[in-house]
């Protein structure tokens, strides 16, 4: 069964006018924003298929900006985010791209500051619901409506095990995991889905484990 | 767990509840959550769909000016001339009209199965809301009924244009808002069935072809011939009338439609009233250019 609950059918509550090209764009680049950990000083967004055809009228910049300033999908202030970046000093540019992607709403989110960027893709596959397929370069199957936490370490053994091992002590349950890696032995993405929000002290133990280079959450 | 609408039903009479209570008792289950939890998550949909077709009927205007101000003339219509079609059908019009309207125009709506089908749900509820005066407690009923039916259309067919066609969203919308105002009016789960079954099979083959690839045109007045729709049937299953082909087989059926339609037609913008001359212009000005043609 896809759908599982009665308000997978009954919502989302969102801000118009359309599931896929404005509440899933929403979660795209929320999920950008939780990635990165801080609000961004830039930000390129490249958009493709539909939604470089259609996202002046869907509203898909707006509600992707939205998501970078972390406004919820039913956040009244996604209307005005354009204006609120460009008054925060995000400096935020478009690029309408030509080329072909599998699937039809897929948005390419560069983001950074003075101190380190991100860079993810995204689709919207309907309803308001998002996928992250690539994270820095790492192929990976994101939700990004589950909590997750991330993170990229060295492609040694013995890693995964230290992080489970913390998980399981903090009594945190796995419902999705996968890891990927560009190269073997080289670094290595591993993502990690749960069923409740990380607490901030769990993640700097996470992040003090052994082959661990780099942590990021997605919250709820 | 129900994995169609003939076991919807079964369990709904053989307890002898309400099909809304199905869906109540599943939602704890699956969610493990108190039935103040759930019921109270549906109660702040509700105020949602309750603001948004307020904020219709005072009139809104969508960022590209295809769409808005039509809900406020049906009103105006209304309080000057008694409707050919009745009232409580042409409220219903007006408040699905209003609902999708402030979607066009970015307001805040509770998707029902989708934005752009968001109208029919609430539309209908807030009309036959007056003829029928139900607590607080039924209107939210209401929505569990309509995500019941909504519930096996989106898990053994689809709710999504770019996959089914506007069937698979105006349609599974109507056939939901049918079921549930069977319920509220009273009649059994085998009619609110019916009602859902009456209602898709009227919107079969329905294509996705929104002008300029927006949530508009035709999509608001889809909605408002959902609604209509919907009431339609809801009467003619509380009078007793039944669908020769099971409501099972018509969500099959509009599934297997789904699936042979051409691409052209499912929320690409590339045929049917996109593709008209008038569609294309329409379009090119929404743009400042005109989409090119893959």
């Amino acid at each position: 069964m896809k759908y599982k609950s009665v308000f997978d059918i009954m919502g989302p509550v969102m801000i118009g006018p359309s599931s896929s090209h404005t509440a899933g764009a929403a979660r795209i680049g929320r999920a950008a924003r939780n990635l990165f950990g801080r609000e961004p000083k830039w930000a390129e967004i490249h958009l493709y298929g539909s939604f470089a055809r259609t996202y002046k009228g869907h509203g898909t910049d707006v509600a992707i900006v939205g998501g970078l300033l972390d406004y919820d999908t039913h956040d009244t202030r996604i209307r005005d985010a354009l204006d609120t970046a460009k008054q925060k000093g995000m400096k935020v540019r478009f690029h309408e791209e030509e080329s072909h992607t599998d699937h039809p709403n897929t948005a390419r989110i560069r983001i950074g500051d003075d101190k380190g960027d991100l860079e993810l893709v995204g689709i919207s596959i309907g309803g308001g619901m998002a996928e992250i397929t690539e994270l820095n370069g790492f192929e990976l199957r994101l939700s990004g409506s589950h909590p997750a936490v991330l993170l990229i370490h060295n492609d040694r053994y013995g890693a995964i095990a230290s992080v489970t091992g913390i998980l399981a002590r903090h009594e945190i349950n796995i419902g999705h995991m996968e890891v990927s890696r560009k190269q073997e032995g080289q670094q290595a993405l591993m993502v990690i889905e749960v069923d409740q929000n990380i607490d901030e002290s769990i993640l700097k133990e996470l992040e003090r484990a052994d082959h661990i280079l780099q942590v990021a959450k997605i919250v709820d | 767990m129900f994995r169609n609408v003939a076991e919807l039903v079964e369990m709904a009479e053989s307890e002898g509840i309400q099909i809304s209570e199905v869906m109540i008792r599943q939602e704890m289950e699956v969610k493990e959550k108190t039935r103040e939890e759930v019921v109270g998550q549906m109660e702040r949909n509700l105020d949602v769909m309750e603001k948004a077709v307020e904020d219709g009927l005072k009139g809104v205007k969508s960022h590209s000016g295809l769409t808005g101000g039509d809900a406020v003339l049906l009103q105006e219509y209304m309080k000057n001339h008694e409707p050919l079609s009745g009232t409580i059908l042409l409220d219903a019009v007006s408040k699905a009209v209003a609902t999708n309207e402030v979607n066009a125009a970015m307001g805040t709506i509770c998707a029902t199965p989708t934005a752009g089908s968001a109208g029919c749900v609430p539309g209908t509820l807030f009309a036959v809301k007056n003829k029928l005066n139900p607590t607080r407690e039924q209107m939210v009923r209401y929505l569990f009924t309509s995500g019941a039916f909504g519930f096996v259309v989106a898990n053994n067919a689809s709710i999504s244009g770019a996959a089914g066609g506007c069937q698979a969203e105006v349609g599974s919308a109507a056939g939901m808002a049918a079921a549930a105002i069977v319920e509220m009016a009273g009649g059994t789960p085998s009619q609110s069935a019916e009602a859902m079954a009456i209602t898709l099979k009227n919107m079969l083959g329905l294509v996705c072809d929104p002008v300029a690839g927006l949530v508009e045109v035709p999509c608001v007045k889809r909605n408002a011939m959902g609604a209509s729709n919907a009431i339609t049937a809801a009467d003619m299953a509380l009078a007793g009338i039944t669908s020769r082909i099971p409501c099972d087989e018509v969500i099959d059926a509009m599934y297997k439609i789904g699936q042979t339609m051409p691409v052209a037609l499912r929320e690409t913008a590339q045929g049917g009233l996109a593709a008209t001359p008038t569609g294309r212009e329409l379009e090119a000005k929404v743009y400042g250019i005109s989409l090119k043609k893959e």
